[in-house]
């Protein structure tokens, strides 16, 4: 066999392509969106306001939730033909798509599926919001500066270890997310592999085709990629991660 | 802040939790509303409540959901108990004992919490076939008893080092050896951190889907999240109400963890970055 295995993957199946995009297209958008919406949800909730822990549990509890095969199966529902999505549309006088089973849109639904789970890096923004000395924000008031400047310049830099944790957790989990795209498209990665997680085409190539040496082989290239991903994190964290001490 | 602008942040918070939450309400609606209603009202109340779904979907598969439950919570509390003696025990020697090349095991440990099981999976089945585990829950509930979640080692050895080495050294004195001062004080004093384990393995257990897909391919032996998607391919989409109120079911359990451990399950995320 020696490296056939890899030669295969890399020059002859056009499914490697399609998981490798799908996967790619998977972490870049939704690690950052989720991310986004992560801190500002924290920005938001970090003040004194009646009902506080409420709120903080309400948006948590879909990153408790989401990743469990029964959310799968109601994303289903809510993005199919006559979902709820298109409930809403309709009275809006838009008769929408069926989202999961339009190649241009069902990865969108699972990008979408991701976001919606930004509560546990929230709650790990807000610890870290917390954490900032109340001084500094004194301190940048008796400056002048503005909300927005104080924000840039004081709550972001010193929140930037924190930052990065997220990011190098979040691009890990995003690799691994299987189980939505599994129960999407009952298996397949379809439609026309626009859901092919590189996770779900490992499966399919062990456990569907029985490809344990090929499906050893794409493994090999997941850990590449994912040791990359973070090793690239790891360096580029020394020009933008400031740590107080 | 203006109090004008302090209430336009919390309506603002307000409707955004409503938006996150809106799926959630609608699945538990959905699970009462007849069939044709669900695909074509998308508020929360419904018109007619109907509590056949309930019914049909735990006897759907033919056999009832009970014994998925059961399977479920078996490999769980099985799952938890393993996490929770084989965990502390490797934290413990990481933090207390000196052996061997410490180090470089603890530098392959935290190595493999970022592991994707994915990547190990096709050896791993192999072993297992090999061994005529497959098709039985073994391989989910006897790697626990092993230490392999590396999280949760690290978890434990952060938490057992804050410790006082005198307790150790007092204990030692009173001839306590390793096992002892194990047993007699890392274990009580490390209790939250325990708990914290517990929680999130249970957690995490009742959630998996792609170990158990890979494992457990008989119906006799099918969890929770393998019935709902056996119950998803067998009825290609046609009998929503029942699947939905199964999924209502299956989420019960968590729900429920949240609720009487909420502080330690936010706190557990906010200290270490759990993935909840």
């Amino acid at each position: 066999m020696g490296l056939d295995n890899y030669a295969r993957m890399l020059t002859e199946d056009p499914h490697f392509l399609s998981a490798v995009r799908v996967t790619l297209i998977y972490v870049v958008l939704s690690v950052p969106l989720s991310g986004a919406f992560a801190l500002l949800v924290a920005v938001l909730l970090n003040r004194p306001m009646r009902g506080i822990g409420i709120y903080r549990a309400a948006y948590y509890l879909p990153s408790l939730l989401g990743g469990s095969v029964a959310v799968a199966i109601l994303w289903r529902q809510i993005f199919g033909a006559d979902g709820l999505i298109n409930d809403v549309l309709l009275y809006l006088g838009i008769v929408g798509p069926s989202w999961i089973s339009t190649p241009e849109y069902a990865i969108y639904t699972l990008i979408v599926l991701h976001v919606w789970q930004f509560g546990s890096p929230m709650l790990i923004f807000l610890a870290g919001l917390k954490q900032i000395p109340a001084e500094l924000y004194d301190a940048a008031a008796v400056d002048g500066a503005g909300r927005v400047r104080t924000f840039f310049r004081v709550t972001l830099p010193l929140l930037s270890p924190i930052l990065f944790f997220n990011l190098v957790l979040q691009t890990v989990n995003a690799f691994k997310a299987f189980t939505p795209a599994f129960i999407i498209s009952g298996g397949t990665g379809g439609p026309a592999d626009s859901t092919l997680f590189y996770t779900l085409f490992i499966y399919q190539e062990g456990f569907g085709n029985f490809r344990m040496g090929y499906a050893s082989a794409l493994a090999w290239m997941l850990l590449l990629v994912t040791a990359a991903f973070t090793a690239l994190a790891f360096r580029s964290a020394r020009y933008w991660v400031h740590y107080a001490d | 802040m203006p109090t004008s602008r302090r209430w336009a942040v919390h309506l603002l918070v307000v409707v955004g939790a409503l938006v996150m939450l809106y799926p959630l309400f609608w699945l538990i609606s959905s699970s009462v509303k007849p069939n044709d209603e669900i695909f074509t009202d998308p508020g929360l109340v419904p018109q007619t409540v109907v509590t056949d779904n309930y019914a049909t979907g735990w006897t759907a598969l033919g056999v009832p959901f009970s014994g998925f439950f059961a399977n479920s919570f078996l490999i769980a509390v099985a799952a938890v108990a393993g996490n929770v003696m084989s965990c502390s025990m490797a934290a413990y020697a990481f933090a207390r004992l000196s052996f061997r090349f410490r180090r470089l095991w603890f530098a392959i440990m935290l190595i493999s919490i970022m592991l994707p099981i994915h990547v190990l999976i096709v050896p791993q089945y192999t072993l297992f076939k090999y061994l005529g585990w497959v098709d039985t829950f073994l391989p989910l509930i006897v790697p626990k008893f092993l230490a392999v979640d590396g999280f949760f080692i690290f978890l434990m050895v952060q938490f057992i080092r804050s410790l006082p080495r005198e307790l150790d050294d007092a204990a030692r004195i009173d001839g306590c050896g390793p096992v002892l001062v194990y047993w007699r004080i890392i274990v009580p004093l490390s209790r939250p951190a325990l708990i914290t384990t517990a929680i999130f393995t249970f957690i995490w257990t009742w959630d998996d889907f792609f170990s158990q897909l890979v494992y457990l391919s008989d119906v006799s032996t099918y969890t929770v999240p393998l019935a709902l998607r056996a119950f998803l391919d067998s009825s290609g989409g046609s009998t929503w109400g029942p699947m939905l109120a199964m999924a209502v079911l299956s989420l019960i359990p968590i729900l429920g963890f949240f609720l009487i451990f909420q502080r330690r399950i936010t706190e557990g995320i906010s200290t270490t970055g759990l993935k909840g």
